[in-house]
């Protein structure tokens, strides 16, 4: 064969390159590699299931959470109430719908919340250290050290149990370790070559903070949000436990707690909220375990 | 060749990767004498690291040896127990790497972690280990050597962490030393220094070496044959002299020609280096039955896609072997 | 030397803060890089030489106005790119650009390989979207890049090929100078060969003014018209390549080129020079050389006064007392 020894040299090259055209979007390799994780796939699917119930389920069930329907500790499955009826004879599916609405709204809002103090105070502390650092550290440190529980309880007493101030209680008490994750990378990245590349091509301090910087701080924060998720859920829970939520509003904690002197004698009133919640957080950790796999490129295979 | 004290033959290490299983080691065999410095020379990717782990035992959890033979004093090591192993690394055989920050523990002396392996290897109690271990930092000319003992890691310089990583691989008198790319991570002048030693310890104590590098000067400097490697393959091997002046595989001839050495004193010199086009390719090509630096080469032919060239003698003296299939350049 | 310099650097100084104090309770520093003068044409290419700690790196960065420097003067094409500052200073840097050593960390692993070569264009406002694409490809052809590589990852290329993308940002503002950080030394030898090629060419092509840094005598010696070697922050010698490669003068100097392995000498056929003592502590300042600990030629009075370049406006220059004498 007479071929030339160009042509067979860059088809041979070709070939190889082939492999890298059709590679894809590193989020899109992250998304494969979060869902080839059995564990994290499955509680995709329940946490979706449960927030969906809770979105589309009040409207369904019209049920007044709070109005008493039947007569009170109806069991289960009888009378045709399918999770039966508490105390006070309300319908405990109808507070089964309406407070996983409220539960799952602080979780995400809290989290929300200590995800944008966070990341504004580590990402400053980080970028440009020395005294600006100093006192944003100081600070942090200072509600670190704050008994979260007694603090969250003093402004609920100071300013009224209302579901947006039991939100940032849980905010203000849980911003501190995205904080300091936050310091930590960007202390780590704004070392890196490429953000001198984009400093010496004219970026001001605020490009290079929030379009260069912090999208490559982000993996871990993702993380640490999705868990805290779930903990502002149980931080929640355990203040509506101790009386410290909002009246007009029914949340899974609330419910255990106004039903916690019936735990012998009516338990499902107590284990069905409890149940939902564990079920919640549980999907919600494994999620965040997921997504710490998939985003951590040490774990990525080649 | 009563004196031959490793003889491998016809290791095959596959890796399971997600593409299927791939040979990363594909029908190597050579040979060590007693006291003999061997290099091998290659791209990264190219199968030398992966030599030395598999000659220690210490091959990653996704690869093993396929088939072949690694025979140390005439004993095959390949299926030996992991008992057998341990005895064997750090002891007759052992290895330095490339990065001496991170190959020494940091929160223990130097001394102390010299006199772990003298302990473990050859049962010494604690105060006759630190004393040898003062004589080995002498001998690899730590200045000091018996305040340095106390010292950690952090402590020292590069090349003395390296002069102590040499130090603790020297403990037990191995009879074969590998260094991977011992100097890569220190300064040239600090590399010039660490060559001295290891030619010197070597020829005192008789230590067969290999030593793992990619810069042709160092194994100028340091070895006697050379062995160079592609893809998981041997290429070329033989005396590193008559392979300098002549190497027959392209590969080879890219390797020298295309580091700009220094020229001293010359006033012209060329505009352009010589290039090897492309780079190492996929390891999920490793097994291919074709030349695997054949996308590279300018003496490609049809007959280098097709099949896998033979490993062949070339020349009288036997110095030389080549796996080309044009090792005098295509004729047409 | 008739040509006024591109660049021109007189007495430049960078100082680092420590941790810790000495013992009059002032803050230790760490005099990264004394004194440093040089000049460079335009289209031609300076090395600057030097083992880890010798200030190389530091020197370059203190003139791409990213590190601050503590003394000296930058003049770029006439103006005076040292006293620049805020906004000023962030548009003028785009005319001092580097092409870093490491081609993985050099890279933003968020962005497409035309975005990163895209950035400077955009920080600088003045080009339309479509021209930007023009420039950049003509970059990517320029540096051997195919056009549908345009829309891949940092991750997706090989280590030659980022070190491409890197260069071709590095160009894409149409500096005045650029800095090449040791741009092959984290390569693949048979890749370095590829880019050291590729970056002459494109000087040729463009009349690029390189500042080249690397350890590598033998690079240094391929790639550069005029050579400075370094030594704990201080340049010791400074030489037109021919004249450097034929005779150093700097006991330093010989040091180096002595300790590069070649191919063309067994070991036992050089002399090699001891220099094994060490190196000075920079935290303090230094009264004499600073290479007297090791220098295997030292007499008295290196250790009592700091040598100067010298002859003045040679073009063969060293800083040794033994020299003069």
């Amino acid at each position: 064969m007479a071929t030339s020894k160009k042509s067979l040299q860059t088809l041979a090259q070709d070939r190889e390159s082939l492999a890298l055209v059709t590679a894809r979007h590193p989020a899109l390799e992250v998304f494969s590699m979060f869902i080839a994780n059995r564990a994290a796939l499955v509680a995709m699917v329940v946490l979706m299931a449960i927030i969906l119930a809770a979105i589309i389920g009040p409207m369904v069930y019209k049920t007044d959470p709070f109005e008493m329907v039947w007569a009170p500790f109806t069991p289960p499955g009888t009378e045709g109430f399918i999770l039966g009826t508490d105390y006070l004879g309300r319908d405990l599916l109808a507070g089964l719908l309406h407070g996983g609405r409220v539960s799952i709204t602080i979780g995400l809002v809290a989290a929300l919340m200590s995800v944008f103090i966070g990341i504004s105070f580590g990402a400053f502390a980080g970028y440009y250290r020395g005294y600006v650092e100093e006192v944003l550290m100081r600070i942090t440190e200072f509600f670190q050290v704050l008994p979260t529980l007694l603090f969250s309880m003093v402004i609920v007493a100071l300013f009224g149990a209302s579901l947006q101030m039991i939100t940032i209680a849980i905010g203000l008490v849980s911003w501190t370790a995205v904080a300091r994750i936050t310091r930590g990378e960007f202390l780590r990245i704004r070392e890196l070559e490429y953000v001198t590349a984009s400093r010496s091509a004219g970026a001001t301090d605020l490009k290079l903070i929030f379009q260069v910087i912090l999208p490559n701080a982000l993996p871990p924060i993702i993380v640490q949000a999705a868990l805290m998720v779930g903990s502002a859920i149980l931080f929640e829970a355990g203040l509506a436990f101790l009386g410290l939520s909002d009246p007009n509003v029914v949340s899974w904690g609330q419910i255990i707690g106004s039903n916690r002197l019936y735990i012998l004698d009516a338990s499902y009133t107590v284990t069905v909220p409890g149940l939902a919640i564990f079920i919640t957080v549980l999907a919600i950790s494994l999620i965040g375990d997921g997504l710490n796999d998939a985003l951590n490129p040490k774990l990525r295979s080649r | 060749m009563s004196d031959t004290i490793l003889d491998v033959k016809n290791l095959r290490v596959e890796f399971n990767t997600r593409g299927g299983i791939v040979p990363v080691l594909d029908n190597l065999s050579f040979s060590l004498d007693r006291g003999e410095r061997i290099g091998f020379v290659g791209e990264s990717g190219c199968g030398k690291s992966m030599t030395a782990l598999a000659l220690m035992g210490l091959l990653p959890s996704i690869g093993r040896v396929a088939s072949g033979q690694i025979l140390f004093k005439g004993q095959d090591i390949v299926n030996a127990s992991t008992k057998r192993m341990q005895d064997i690394r750090g002891n007759e055989i052992s290895m330095i790497f490339q990065e001496p920050m991170t190959s020494l523990n940091p929160v223990f002396t130097i001394g102390s972690q010299i006199a772990e392996v003298l302990h473990r290897h050859r049962n010494m109690d604690k105060s006759e280990a630190l004393k040898t271990a003062v004589d080995l930092l002498d001998a690899v000319k730590i200045p000091d050597a018996r305040n340095r003992i106390a010292s950690y890691p952090h402590q020292m310089s590069g090349g003395q962490r390296q002069r102590v990583m040499i130090a603790i691989a020297l403990a037990c008198e191995p009879e074969i030393l590998i260094a991977d790319e011992p100097t890569t991570a220190l300064d040239v002048t600090v590399q010039a220094e660490i060559f001295d030693l290891l030619r010197d310890i070597g020829v005192q104590t008789n230590t067969a070496m290999i030593l793992i590098t990619h810069d042709m000067g160092a194994v100028r400097q340091m070895a006697q044959r050379m062995l160079v490697m592609y893809a998981g393959r041997k290429v070329e091997e033989g005396t590193v002299d008559q392979i300098i002046k002549s190497p027959r595989h392209p590969y080879t001839k890219g390797l020298i020609s295309c580091v700009p050495h220094i020229r001293k004193g010359a006033d012209r010199l060329p505009n352009t280096l010589p290039e090897i086009d492309g780079i190492v390719p996929d390891i999920t090509s490793f097994g291919k039955d074709q030349c695997l630096f054949a996308p590279r080469c300018e003496r490609l032919t049809q007959q280098c896609l097709d099949r896998k060239p033979d490993h062949q003698m070339i020349g009288k003296a036997e110095q030389q072997s080549v796996s080309c299939w044009h090792p005098y350049g295509r004729q047409t | 030397m008739s040509k006024p310099a591109l660049l021109s650097v007189r007495n430049l100084s960078v100082r680092f803060p420590l941790k810790g104090r000495d013992e009059h309770g002032k803050r230790k520093t760490l005099l990264a890089v004394d004194n440093v003068s040089f000049d460079i044409p335009e289209g031609k290419t300076l090395g600057i030489v030097g083992e880890s700690g010798s200030g190389k790196t530091t020197a370059a960065l203190a003139v791409a106005r990213l590190v601050e420097k503590e003394a000296g003067q930058i003049i770029l094409d006439g103006h005076d790119f040292g006293a620049l500052t805020g906004d000023e200073l962030r548009i003028a840097r785009q005319n001092v650009q580097i092409i870093f050593q490491d081609p993985y960390s050099s890279l933003n692993p968020r962005l497409r390989a035309e975005d990163i070569v895209r950035e400077p264009l955009r920080h600088a406002g003045q080009t339309s979207r479509q021209e930007q694409d023009k420039i950049i490809d003509e970059l990517f052809h320029a540096v051997g890049l195919r056009p549908e590589q345009k829309r891949l990852f940092p991750h997706q290329f090989s280590g030659g090929q980022r070190q491409r993308i890197g260069i071709a940002r590095a160009l894409a503002p149409r500096p005045s100078i650029v800095i090449c950080d040791e741009p092959v030394s984290a390569l693949d030898v048979a890749v370095q060969a590829q880019i050291l090629n590729l970056l002459k060419s494109l000087q040729k092509q463009f009349n690029l003014t390189y500042l080249f840094i690397s350890h590598d005598l033998g690079v240094i010696q391929h790639m550069c018209d005029e050579i400075a070697v370094m030594y704990m922050g201080q340049v010791v010698e400074r030489a037109n390549r021919n004249s450097f490669f034929k005779q150093q003068k700097h006991p330093y100097s010989n040091a180096l080129l002595s300790a590069v392995p070649s191919i063309e000498l067994h070991a036992e056929h050089i002399r090699r020079q001891d220099i094994s003592g060490a190196p000075p502590d920079l935290t303090v300042p230094q009264t004499g050389c600073r290479f007297a600990g090791r220098c295997p030629l030292a007499q008295k009075a290196c250790h009592l006064s700091v040598p100067v370049l010298l002859p003045e406006n040679a073009s063969h220059q060293a800083a040794c007392h033994l020299l003069t004498d």
